[in-house]
């Protein structure tokens, strides 16, 4: 397929769905590092084991997220933000001091790099909802934060929010990951939990917003794969009122996680199970109550299994979760040392940053790789009510699937 | 009598050289074709080209040709309507005719494609990996509700799951045919074959022959307009029931039997007496809105213990918002008979006229269920005509979760498509139920012979999956992303739900 590369020039909403008509094929590589104990660790760590990777990407995406980054401002909302231009960098601060009081408004910390050009404007801010604003709208916090991303990624050109939960952040962009992670200074945060990513993408330039992880709120996702099923993931998911709009598999998976953990309320354990699915012999082999459970777990959420090749890792303040697909098809390597869990493409990865793990394993196929960091809560997105096509638009940015679905029940 | 105008279709041609004078040629042809005097004569007029004799003439010496009588070229009247219209300045009578509709209408099957996996994503080798093709034909809840098993493990929360689900070992089941229409061996190995390949084989509307008792947690038992066969005990007898309401050859009009097809068995099984015609209502009179629907598949479901009850309507205009009523009024599935299904007996005019494609029925119907957020409530299973794996594949691809296949099975048991089985002569021993002709179908040969088809699409499925890069089949079903369409128009793709090629 010819490309039109003045049509990747602009930046923001506009590339999204220039992207979004085609399905983005490539293959990746990615990492994720969580102490259990809650000891925080340099983000140094994370770029070591990207770099390691190097070879799994083209240099056309890297990006990292770190939980525990942010102690002294834990209980603001932390916006890591992508600008076009100053024009849209003073249109989004005029949508966050509307909706929120803004305690911090920094640049990002970088630094130059050799290989990074052509970066966004890069901004972060802490941000405290107005409580009167809360109560007018009867809307929890994060409720409140989402419909602030839909807002700013769907209605502000050349705004991107890169991520938006509390004590966390997304650092990402066009580079190879260890670029990526040097030009935002990663080794000066500290993080108990820190998930990384590599990208190779096969049929786009690739542009910064476009790089994993895909966040929203505190939950972050990073994916190696080409998910074969995307076709009925994504219909799917459409029936639920999300609208997969940018044609890429994380989208779906994050989607898929959202429905199950929260709207579902399947334990995360189940929820790996329902998208990664045993094989029918071995669910046959389970004891009846199991069994019973596995079966229906299958038969009603066949449309969402994920089949074809991925590894994921899924990040959020109380840990990570490393999912590999139903037959392995995708490399995810696993260690422990100490209350150390670490979770990589390569094991070259996990050897670089572990001098001698206590363990070192390939989980199987469809077995979740959890790691809990020890007295965190678990419902993962806060007090989140909001419906699915209010997910969606604030993790694309993409106007149209901010139209209410009516969905019945 | 006069002269017909209507000369012969076929021409039956002998090679009198080769011919023992055994005479098996007139011993073969149900249909009277041949006359024996020192050699075999052939009626050319009589023959329907089922080639029963061809197959078993010992000395091969008979062939059958085409009548290719010259007429003055006419692209508007084709030699088809000319016999039409003087078949019917003959008889005054209506055409009937049999089998799915032959005419050349566009076969949308044929301008799919599938895809496969390269690089980017594996292909799968389903000679060495699972490749799974097991499906649950029912409703299924929104969600699945869990609770702690006090053992830091978890359980179905009470009452939850999947209740009412029947098991198929591959998406592919039997359509419904009557035991009348074909014959009792036909539904014997239809039987036989459903039990062995763990799927459903279905009676049709002419009720359930009590030779098939030992077989009833694989077969789904109809409820038609007639009501044929039908009484609280038969319905306890079938592992699914279903609400007979079109049928993709004759929508709007229901089943025929001729009474010259019901001997004392089949009067027995439809309860109705011997040698009367069995003609169904064209509608259920106890159906006159969706409402009504609703009551017969509650009635139907309390007698039955709550079997799983699923409605058959031919696709039709509206037959996205049909099914969606059907699917609101409660029913476990929802069965889509395409305009090219098959039938045993229906007028010609119906058969060819009526009705849309099964490829836009399924793209309509799973769209619109999905549309409104009810699609998981009940299985779509998609008929009329599922010609090979390959339509089997494109038919799930578009949404169906099963397909169903009558014309099919058929053929694997010797029909050669002469649409003729309105006349009960079949020489090859299913539409008939006349002896000398009926045990020529062995059920055990039978069912040989049905088991090995499906076994050999499934196959074929599993090779498709591979290539897809998926080993399930939920994984396939409604993907339209995993077909491309080569010469639909944009609207038919867009209906379709399916990009051109090169997108």
């Amino acid at each position: 397929m010819a490309y039109d590369l003045e049509r990747y020039e602009s930046f923001g909403v506009e590339r999204y769905r220039d992207e979004s008509p085609f399905k983005i094929h490539g293959g990746c590589g990615l990492a994720g590092i969580c102490d259990e104990s809650g000891t925080l660790m340099s983000g140094e760590v994370a770029i070591q084991a990207m770099a390691v990777q190097r070879d799994r990407g083209n240099g056309l995406g890297g990006g990292f997220a770190g939980y525990g980054i942010y102690p002294e401002l834990s209980e603001l909302f932390a916006f890591h933000m992508m600008y076009h231009d100053t024009a849209a960098k003073e249109a989004a601060e005029a949508a966050l001091s509307e909706s929120f009081t803004i305690e911090v408004a920094e640049p990002m910390p970088t630094r130059p790099v050799k290989g990074i050009v052509d970066a966004p404007l890069l901004w972060r801010y802490f941000l405290a909802p107005h409580p009167h604003l809360l109560e007018e709208r009867e809307l929890s916090a994060e409720d409140y934060v989402v419909q602030v991303v839909m807002n700013i990624n769907s209605r502000v050109d050349g705004a991107f929010v890169a991520s938006s939960g509390k004590n966390m952040g997304a650092f990402k962009g066009v580079g190879f990951p260890e670029e990526i992670g040097h030009y935002f200074r990663l080794e000066e945060y500290a993080g108990h939990t820190w998930v990384a990513h590599n990208r190779f993408p096969t049929n786009t330039p690739g542009w910064w917003g476009g790089a994993h992880p895909f966040t929203l709120l505190d939950w972050s996702i990073v994916h190696n794969g080409e998910i074969s099923s995307y076709g009925i993931n994504a219909r799917y998911l459409e029936q639920f009122g999300y609208t997969c709009s940018l044609g890429t598999d994380t989208e779906v998976a994050a989607y898929l996680f959202d429905l199950l953990l929260r709207r579902h309320k399947l334990p995360i354990e189940l929820a790996c199970k329902a998208l990664a699915a045993p094989l029918w012999s071995e669910i046959d082999r389970m004891p009846a109550a199991e069994r019973a459970l596995m079966t229906s777990l299958r038969a009603v959420y066949g449309p969402g299994m994920l089949n074809g090749p991925f590894a994921i890792v899924l990040g959020f303040n109380g840990g990570m979760v490393a999912l590999n697909d139903r037959i392995k098809l995708r490399p995810l390597v696993a260690a422990r040392s100490g209350t150390t869990v670490m979770v990589a493409s390569e094991e070259a990865a996990i050897r670089e940053v572990m001098s001698s793990p206590d363990h070192v394993w390939a989980p199987k196929a469809g077995e979740p790789v959890i790691a809990r960091v020890e007295g965190m809560e678990w419902p993962i997105h806060g007090e989140l009510h909001l419906g699915p096509a209010e997910i969606s638009c604030a993790v694309t940015g993409t106007e149209h699937s901010c139209e209410p679905v009516e969905v019945a029940v | 009598m006069q002269q017909t105008f209507v000369q012969p279709e076929f021409r039956v041609k002998i090679d009198y050289d080769k011919c023992h004078k055994c005479g098996r040629c007139v011993q073969q042809c149900g249909w009277g074709v041949y006359d024996f005097a020192e050699r075999p004569i052939p009626h050319d007029e009589k023959c329907r080209a089922c080639h029963r004799c061809v197959t078993f003439c010992p000395a091969r010496c008979i062939t059958i040709e085409k009548n290719t009588l010259a007429f003055r070229e006419n692209d508007n009247w084709s030699v088809g309507l000319l016999k039409a219209v003087w078949k019917q300045a003959e008889t005054g009578g209506v055409l009937l005719t049999s089998m799915g509709n032959p005419k050349p209408y566009e076969r949308i099957f044929d301008h799919l494609v599938l895809d496969a996996c390269q690089v980017t994503n594996p292909s799968i080798d389903p000679l060495r990996e699972p490749m799974e093709l097991r499906t649950y034909l029912g409703r299924k809840p929104d969600s699945v509700q869990v609770a702690s098993d006090g053992a830091g493990g978890f359980t179905l929360a009470e009452g939850a799951g999947m209740a009412n689900n029947i098991e198929l070992a591959t998406p592919i089941i039997f359509s419904p045919m009557s035991y009348g229409s074909v014959s009792l061996n036909v539904h014997r190995s239809l039987a036989m074959a459903a039990e062995r390949l763990g799927i459903l084989m279905n009676t049709g509307e002419g009720g359930l022959h009590e030779d098939l008792y030992p077989y009833q947690d694989h077969i789904i038992l109809q409820v038609a307009s007639g009501r044929f066969g039908l009484n609280p005990e038969v319905l306890g007898r079938a592992a699914a029931l279903e609400i007979k309401i079109g049928q993709g050859a004759k929508p709007g009009i229901g089943g025929h039997l001729p009474g010259e097809k019901i001997d004392r068995e089949v009067s027995a099984t439809r309860m109705i007496p011997q040698g009367t015609d069995a003609i169904s209502p064209a509608p259920h009179h106890d159906i006159y809105s969706i409402e009504d629907l609703r009551q017969l598949i509650y009635a139907i479901k309390e007698a039955s213990g709550y079997k799983p009850v699923g409605v058959k309507i031919a696709a039709v205009h509206n037959v996205a918002a049909i099914a969606s009523g059907i699917v609101r009024a409660g029913a476990d599935y929802v069965y889509l008979d395409g305009f090219r299904g098959g039938t045993g007996a229906a007028p010609a005019v119906i058969r060819d006229h009526i009705g849309i494609p099964i490829e836009i029925a399924i793209a309509a119907v799973d769209q619109r269920l999905r549309d409104e957020g009810i699609r998981n409530q009940a299985s779509i299973v998609a008929a009329g005509s599922i010609r090979s794996s390959a339509d089997a594949a494109k038919a799930i691809a578009l949404g169906a979760d099963v397909v169903a296949i009558g014309t099919a099975t058929l053929l694997a048991l010797g029909c050669h498509l002469c649409q003729s089985c309105h006349t009960g002569s079949c020489s090859w021993g299913i539409t008939t139920q006349k002896p000398e002709l009926t045990r020529r179908i062995d059920p055990e040969w039978g069912a040989e012979r049905l088991t090995n088809l499906v076994h050999a699409w499934s196959h074929e499925l599993q090779e498709i999956l591979g290539a897809l890069g998926v080993n399930a089949v939920e994984s396939l079903r409604g993907s339209r992303e995993r077909l491309r369409a080569i010469g639909l128009d944009e609207q038919t793709c867009k209906i379709l739900g399916v990009k051109p090629a090169g997108m």
